[in-house]
């Protein structure tokens, strides 16, 4: 609690005292004057109250009617006059106990949210002149070293230049598996090493850092409102004058025309003004976003604005790019068929011819040898442009390379195609003095969330699309295997924008664009919401997209449309409850049911368990 | 030019969303927003707009809605 927040709380409890003294010197003591009763009670009242009636007076003076402070105050002043004093006092004491109570709850909320943020580092530790300098992030400049201590958090991106480590990165990406990290590789700023001392060579300014986009990313993201958010403050502006006039029709209406009794009317009406504040409202559904992409970002999913909370929430389709995306983008050998030799043979021979090359093929199939390769059995290779390699081992020519160079040397590739190889990935065909030794297949392998990505989203209703460059036979595999609804093939960067302009409905479900960032930044802009996965350090992703996922797995767009609901369920929840209950105490207040008690924690009482409910948004 | 300034005892959701609609309304913003939850205010200036004229009648807005709230500039 703030200091504010604790006097206001040692005044609650004084004015308590005084009211219950009150009540009981009425109950002991029958048949006082009216202005004893008066005087007994206008001291709690004012002693919970008073800042309140200030607050009233000085924006009367300043044209502000419709101010809660000014409400609660008449309908109070009210009640005096109408001879219900007890009700007075206890209605300004709830009304103060409501207030208090929402303002910590807020202020928790607004903490926890905040210590979730809590990525910032507070300091460096670079080496100048062969000295360790403290200093704060934003003085290092890239190309320094830095040390960072076991326990501490790394403050700009690097590359660790001496030492090992283990680092987490929960806060940057939700993953609570410990990263190893050696020299030469690259570290995120914001991640914690937990591991040993390591020394960072800086690649960049604090500014330009990953921590600084986070932060300067998750901070702007109350800007962007959602349409519910302004649907509320536009309500808001009318609810209030509506229910002050219907107060004051209720006031004077049936005693002028029906000669009603003044007191029960004017009562009747002051229950109207306790409730015309749209606090709850205002509060809660703003709050229930902002947790909700509190929550997010915990699970490493940073949603830019309520906005695209809500447009997430309405997603009917949702459109993949494929490498990078549901595929690692990094190929592997995925199959090995040997024809005349052993399978470790033909590796091992398509391994030797292919060393010399730096294709991405050709090191896959290294890597998949994984041993040495003694370079001293190869002579004379020669790349063959756009067909493969030739080279001579252990003094017999090897050819490495595709179908048409075989075809080209004659060479029979008796497996005729029946393997289906062909289908699902590059197949490079090997050779050795004119026979045929076999293929093997290399695809880009798909990941390991992806099909689960897909079945979950089917399971909720929701399209699944991928548009891909690759050749029609790959692309209908990967769709087939994962179980998408529909492929696009063969498809230029500038094909995929007017596809996914083709897809986008102007009402109703929204299409989500979901890509690396890399070359599809226009995708991602034109899409309802762009999501970039792993995005964190392009600039131009970033920029373009609207829900940037921090890492790469694709299990994280099922995870933000699950919480993006739940944050639209609760908000939904805030706004049915908080009216509900509004209208039911106007309704019973004016037939005379409903008292001021009532009245007030339909004010206050509803909008604590609002914010209480919309802090359920920011956990799993 | 967009600006964000610290809000100290910004006490009531509904006065935050007030003082947002009147600064809107002022002459060279061209947009704002005020955050009752990050107890901040964002004001982003039109081209060419004197900044810290505007925020002295950013701030004369806000005084009249909730006297109470103290921008830190």
């Amino acid at each position: 609690m703030t200091r504010k927040q604790k006097k206001t709380l040692i005044r609650i409890i004084a004015a308590g005292a005084l009211f219950a003294a009150a009540l009981l010197v009425r109950h002991f003591v029958p048949g006082l004057p009216w202005w004893a009763e008066l005087v007994m009670f206008i001291v709690p009242y004012l002693a919970a109250g008073y800042d309140v009636l200030i607050k009233a007076a000085r924006n009367i003076v300043r044209g502000q009617v419709f101010d809660e402070n000014f409400l609660m105050g008449l309908a109070t002043i009210g009640a005096f006059a109408v001879r219900e004093y007890p009700e007075a006092a206890a209605v300004m004491l709830f009304y103060q106990i409501g207030e208090l109570f929402q303002s910590v709850a807020v202020g928790r909320s607004r903490r926890s949210i905040a210590a979730l943020m809590d990525i910032r580092p507070d300091h460096a530790v670079v080496i100048r002149d062969g000295e360790e300098i403290e200093v704060s992030p934003e003085e290092v400049a890239p190309g320094e070293e830095i040390i960072v201590r076991v326990g501490e958090r790394i403050p700009l991106d690097g590359m660790i230049v001496s030492g090992s480590t283990s680092l987490n990165t929960v806060a940057l990406t939700g993953e609570s598996a410990p990263r190893d990290c050696g020299e030469g590789e690259n570290v995120l700023s914001g991640a914690v090493n937990i591991g040993g001392v390591i020394r960072v060579k800086t690649t960049g300014t604090y500014s330009e850092s990953t921590v600084a986009r986070i932060l300067e990313l998750v901070e702007s993201s109350s800007e962007k409102k959602a349409k519910t958010e302004n649907f509320i403050t536009r309500f808001a502006r009318f609810y209030t004058p509506a229910v002050v006039a219907a107060a004051l029709i209720l006031a004077l209406v049936p005693p002028l025309v029906f000669k009603a009794d003044w007191s029960t009317w004017i009562h009747r009406a002051l229950i109207f003004l306790v409730v015309s504040c749209p606090c709850a409202l205002v509060i809660s559904v703003p709050l229930s976003f902002f947790c909700g992409m509190g929550g997010a970002s915990k699970s490493g999913i940073l949603v830019k604005g309520s906005n695209y909370m809500e447009a997430l929430s309405k997603v009917g389709t949702v459109v993949f790019d494929k490498t990078g995306t549901l595929t690692k983008g990094s190929f592997d050998v995925a199959a090995i068929h040997p024809h005349t030799v052993s399978e470790a043979a033909l590796l091992d021979i398509a391994a030797m011819a292919e060393s010399y090359s730096n294709h991405p093929i050709a090191s896959s199939i290294v890597r998949a040898h994984g041993g040495h390769i003694d370079k001293s059995r190869i002579s004379g290779v020669e790349e063959l442009s756009g067909l493969g390699i030739r080279a001579v081992i252990d003094g017999k020519t090897v050819y490495a390379g595709s179908r048409k160079l075989m075809e080209k040397l004659g060479v029979e590739t008796s497996c005729g195609g029946n393997c289906h190889c062909e289908e699902r990935g590059t197949c490079v065909h090997v050779s050795q003095d004119g026979e045929y030794c076999g293929h093997l297949m290399i695809s880009d392998e798909v990941k390991e969330g992806s099909e689960r990505t897909i079945s979950e989203l089917k399971a909720r209703g929701i399209g699944t699309v991928m548009l891909t460059g690759d050749s029609e036979a790959v692309g209908s595999e990967v769709g087939a295997r994962l179980g998408l609804d529909e492929v696009r093939c063969e498809l230029l960067p500038q094909d995929k924008v007017s596809i996914v302009e083709g897809m986008l409905s102007p009402k109703g479900r929204t299409l989500a664009f979901v890509g690396d960032g890399i070359n599809d930044a226009p995708v991602l802009a034109i899409a309802d919401v762009g999501l970039a996965m792993g995005a964190l350090g392009s600039d131009a992703a970033i920029e373009a997209a609207d829900v940037v996922l921090t890492d790469d797995k694709p299990e994280k767009v099922p995870e933000a449309i699950r919480i993006s609901k739940k944050t639209m369920r609760i908000v939904r929840q805030n706004i049915v409850f908080a009216l509900a209950v509004k209208l039911a105490v106007l309704i019973l207040g004016a037939f005379g049911i409903a008292n001021m008690w009532i009245a007030v924690f339909a004010d206050v009482g509803v909008a604590v368990i609002a914010i209480l409910n919309a802090i359920r948004a920011m956990k799993k | 030019m967009k600006k964000t300034f610290a809000l100290e005892d910004l006490d009531c959701a509904n006065c935050a969303a007030k003082m947002e609609n009147g600064i809107k309304k002022l002459e060279g913003v061209k947009d704002a927003s005020v955050s009752f939850i990050m107890q901040k205010m964002t004001i982003e200036a039109e081209e060419g707009a004197d900044f810290g004229e505007l925020m002295k009648r950013v701030v004369k807005t806000c005084k009249k809605i909730e006297p109470d709230c103290v921008i830190k500039l």
